[in-house]
């Protein structure tokens, strides 16, 4: 008795936090002023939502039939591996269209950050002579004469 | 109280595709499209397994299951169509 109770609680819970999640993920794209920032909650938010209803579902049909029923694990691994694929090349997409975005979106690379660069420059190696250029063939030229 | 979770979650989840569907319709660009068309397909996802719940049947499994495979292809060949003008190269 009390475990059913438990199992209906647990169910229930992560019933309602999966549609607030999935609410909030939404809520999100329909929110935030530019593309890459409307980006991040469908990615994180909508995918934690549906995880969250699919395991109620697994709980449930597993409590109810007394067997258990493994099939939504399948849907929710397929989704937590395919939604930052699908980030990724959304990302890629606006990228390369070149859309507009806020100012605060724009940041600079994690590995050059100003305070990391070094306060002198490396050196610039030489460069090569070349051989076509009149003062290396004058050398030259007495070389072979010299020999 | 499974029945209350029922109705609150799917409140929750009919107003996330309301939310889709204006950001569909209003996106400027077609990425906000198609990110739209994307998280919409989720909460599809979302809305049949609460149906699932809700009438205690195992037969909206298989929906789901050919939702979540074919959103993740055509979000892919949208995304490359737009980014290379081609699908299959």
């Amino acid at each position: 008795m009390t475990l059913a109770l438990i199992i209906e609680a647990l169910v229930s819970l992560l019933l309602i936090c999966g549609g607030m999640f999935a609410f909030t993920g939404s809520l999100g794209m329909l929110q935030f002023k530019d593309f890459f920032m409307r980006l991040h909650g469908p990615t994180k938010g909508t995918t934690l939502g549906i995880g969250c209803v699919l395991i109620a579902s697994m709980i449930y049909f597993t409590a109810t039939q007394r067997e258990p029923h493994m099939q939504e694990l399948l849907i929710t691994l397929f989704l937590f591996l395919t939604a930052p694929v699908t980030g990724h090349m959304l990302a890629k997409t606006g990228l390369h269209m070149h859309l507009r975005f806020t100012t605060s979106t724009r940041g600079s690379l994690p590995e050059l950050l100003d305070e990391d660069v070094g306060q002198s420059r490396v050196a610039k190696p030489a460069r090569p002579k070349r051989p076509g250029s009149s003062k290396n063939r004058r050398r030259q030229l007495l070389k072979t004469r010299g020999r | 109280m499974l029945a209350t979770a029922l109705w609150i979650s799917l409140t929750l989840i009919v107003l996330a595709l309301a939310m889709n569907v204006y950001r569909l319709a209003k996106g400027p660009d077609i990425p906000d499209r198609l990110l739209a068309l994307d998280t919409m397909y989720v909460n599809a996802i979302a809305l049949i397994v609460i149906a699932g719940l809700w009438f205690n049947t195992k037969t909206y499994f298989e929906a789901a299951m050919l939702i979540a495979l074919l959103g993740f292809i055509s979000t892919m060949a949208i995304c490359r169509y737009l980014l290379r003008g081609d699908i299959i190269e």
